[in-house]
């Protein structure tokens, strides 16, 4: 199978795209490294590090202690002294954890050090619900990251975009925030052979709309896919961006379409209040309030933390149904 | 009872340093003093802004240390940076420039006191938040032994930043990978304004060091000899692959906590009586001159020279131009490169 241009396509999994990402940009750049808890020896939870430590050493896939303060701090420190480091967090929900080194030393230290130095290092999140694994290995916390200059944060909904972020985030000279969905690790799909990036801070149309523009992200993009087949039926045409970056956001993309279709629903699993989707809405209030002919709509997760009982996480939890309810509303 | 941390005299008489390391001793201390001083009277006389957190009464710790550095092994330091940047080689000029919020400054006047860094001689930054370079310098500890130098990171820190939990999560992991960083704990005795002993559990962090498997050490730190004696084996051991270790130099602020600190948890006799006793630069003075290796009038000299130095770094960040408006949005991001 043929993608764009003459690549070759193959299905492989976002965790395999992932590792592929890895495994070529520590080859093609001996500074790269990446250290974390259980990444070595056990491959990473989700199995994402596989194999790696053997092609590499155990001295460029680290183990670390269970200190997450520790490990994006010496990543810093590392990225100060000459090297390219790439930190697992294990779970997005400890970035809670090294927020000081994340928020007023990562994030900083280019800017207020007059671009002395650049910070060039990757910070890998596996973010969103799973499991019914509940309040603190459930979040998607992106938009924490989104509020704070300097970082760039990534979000990708697919193997192709998993791989080719990676690899731009890698080599990209700022800090980046890679989110990664659990529930995606698994996804199959096509990407490409061989090398190539997804560009940092572009969205994707995923598909030509005219009626909606329905902006969406990460897990929730497929979910977005599925409700735009749903609407279609009724002949509701939905234009789809998958984000891709939310920090900085493509405005253009988004822009344009709206123009085109007049309407726009942004979805994504995060807290709705002062999410992704709110600066999404702004962003368009003010600068294309003429181009709408309705309110927006945001369709997002209560204002609750992540519940356990499986009652309460299928009552919080977006779904294609809520998405497809959300862009009803705006043809009300 | 717990093991206890060595405390180390000086072994050697400073004759044995020859005349050039005694110069630079003086000549460093000097330098931080008349710089720290000259930074206070422009502070009160409204020239520099922000908060200022001044290095005096405790010159002889960074002194020591910074004897052993190369300009390619890197540091950190803390919120009370000015004395391990200047004797880590910057430039007072370009550093006064800063504190003075000029576009000439080390950091184009973004980053003033509590953020002055100099990569070109391995100056990696200060920091505003108190404990916050424990785990970067590990971290440059990590990239020196991954790039198989014998390069070593020392990051100074105060009595105050011990009890943070990045003290713990970055010794462990500098112990537990054996890299080449040193922790030299700057024992001042008030952290901000609360003497240390009232939240600190030990009354020698250095003592803390037998819970990492590695060695603690405790000095005089008001003693440029005792320091640069134990800072030297400690270094070395690193440089030798031997792993990270905690010195404790046991000093005094004297000087409140930030200029303008009004300091109404000490008395005025007790800081005055400190500074007779204890003040670095005069027990220096007092040893060489003792020693006969240097004269009152090599010392003046010296004197006079930084008193000099410091009035023309005065002078340059004074005539030195403000940044421009338009370089609030400059240095937020690095471009691209061309194959993103």
């Amino acid at each position: 199978m043929k993608g764009n241009g003459d690549q070759t396509m193959r299905t492989i999994s976002f965790a395999q795209a992932t590792l592929e990402a890895m495994e070529e940009e520590m080859t093609r750049d001996g500074s790269v490294f990446v250290m974390g808890e259980d990444i070595a020896r056990q491959g990473g939870i989700f199995g994402q590090f596989k194999g790696l430590p053997d092609k590499f050493g155990k001295e460029r896939v680290i183990d670390t202690p269970i200190s997450e303060t520790a490990i994006v701090g010496a990543a810093i420190g590392a990225a100060l002294a000459g090297m390219r480091p790439v930190a697992d967090m294990h779970f997005a929900d400890f970035m809670g954890v090294c927020f000081d080194e994340i928020f007023n030393q990562m994030a900083k230290i280019h800017y207020m050090f007059g671009g002395q130095k650049s910070i060039p290092m990757v910070l890998r999140a596996p973010d969103g619900m799973i499991n019914q694994a509940a309040a603190q290995h459930s979040q998607s916390v992106e938009a924490f990251f989104a509020h704070i200059p300097g970082l760039k944060v990534v979000i990708p909904s697919n193997p192709a975009d998993a791989k080719g972020l990676l690899k731009a985030a890698i080599r990209d000279d700022n800090p980046v925030i890679y989110f990664e969905h659990k529930g995606l690790f698994s996804m199959k799909g096509e990407v490409p052979e061989g090398d190539y990036v997804t560009p940092i801070g572009k969205a994707k149309v995923v598909r030509q709309g005219k009626d909606v523009t329905l902006v969406s992200y990460s897990m929730m993009m497929n979910h977005a896919i599925k409700a735009a087949d749903e609407l279609e039926k009724d002949g509701i045409s939905v234009e789809l961006i998958d984000l891709r970056s939310v920090s900085p956001i493509d405005e253009e993309t988004i822009l344009n379409s709206v123009a085109k279709t007049t309407r726009l629903v942004i979805a994504h699993e995060a807290v709705k209040r002062c999410g992704v989707g709110a600066e999404i809405a702004a962003l368009v209030a003010e600068k294309a309030i003429d181009c709408l002919d309705a309110p927006i709509v945001r369709v997002g997760s209560p204002f609750t933390p992540v519940p356990f009982a499986r009652i309460l996480e299928k009552e919080y939890r977006v779904t294609t149904d809520t998405i497809v309810a959300g862009v009803r509303k705006v043809f009300a | 009872m717990c093991a206890k941390a060595e405390r180390r005299e000086p072994a050697r008489s400073p004759a044995e340093y020859g005349a050039e390391k005694l110069r630079w001793f003086y000549e460093t201390m000097v330098l931080i003093r008349n710089f720290e001083l000259k930074v206070e009277e422009n502070f009160f006389a409204g020239e520099i802004p922000g908060f200022v957190h001044l290095y005096i009464g405790e010159e002889a710790t960074a002194t020591g240390v910074m004897g052993h550095l190369r300009k390619t092994d890197y540091i950190q330091s803390t919120h009370r940076g000015h004395g391990h940047t200047l004797a880590k080689g910057a430039d007072p000029k370009r550093m006064m420039a800063e504190i003075f919020g000029k576009k000439t400054g080390y950091c184009k006047g973004k980053g003033g006191s509590m953020h002055i860094a100099d990569f070109s001689v391995g100056m990696l930054g200060a920091n505003g938040v108190v404990g916050g370079g424990f785990t970067m310098v590990t971290g440059a500890g990590l990239a020196q032994k991954m790039q198989k130098t014998d390069g070593v990171s020392v990051f100074f820190f105060g009595d105050g930043a011990s009890n943070r939990g990045t003290f713990h999560e970055a010794i462990n992991m500098a112990a537990v990978w054996n890299l080449p960083v040193l922790f030299v704990c700057e024992n001042n005795q008030f952290a901000s304004t609360t003497p240390y002993r009232t939240t600190t559990s030990v009354d020698d962090i250095a003592d803390r060091a037998q819970g990492y498997g590695i060695p603690g050490v405790i000095v005089d730190g008001n003693d440029v000899f005792a320091v640069y004696e134990a800072a030297g084996d400690l270094i070395e051991r690193a440089r030798r692959g031997e792993g990270p270790a905690i010195l404790e130099t046991k000093t005094y602020r004297i000087k409140g906590h930030f200029v303008g600190d009004p300091e109404k948890y000490r008395t005025k006799e007790e800081v005055q009586h400190v500074f007779d006793t204890t003040d670095p630069i005069p027990t220096f003075e007092k040893k060489v001159l003792e020693a006969g290796v240097m004269t009152r009038e090599d010392l003046d000299a010296m004197k006079a020279a930084a008193v000099r130095k410091i009035d023309e770094a005065i002078e340059y960040a004074r005539q030195s131009p403000e940044p421009h408006v338009s370089e609030l949005y400059t240095d937020l991001y690095v471009p691209a490169p061309e194959t993103v």
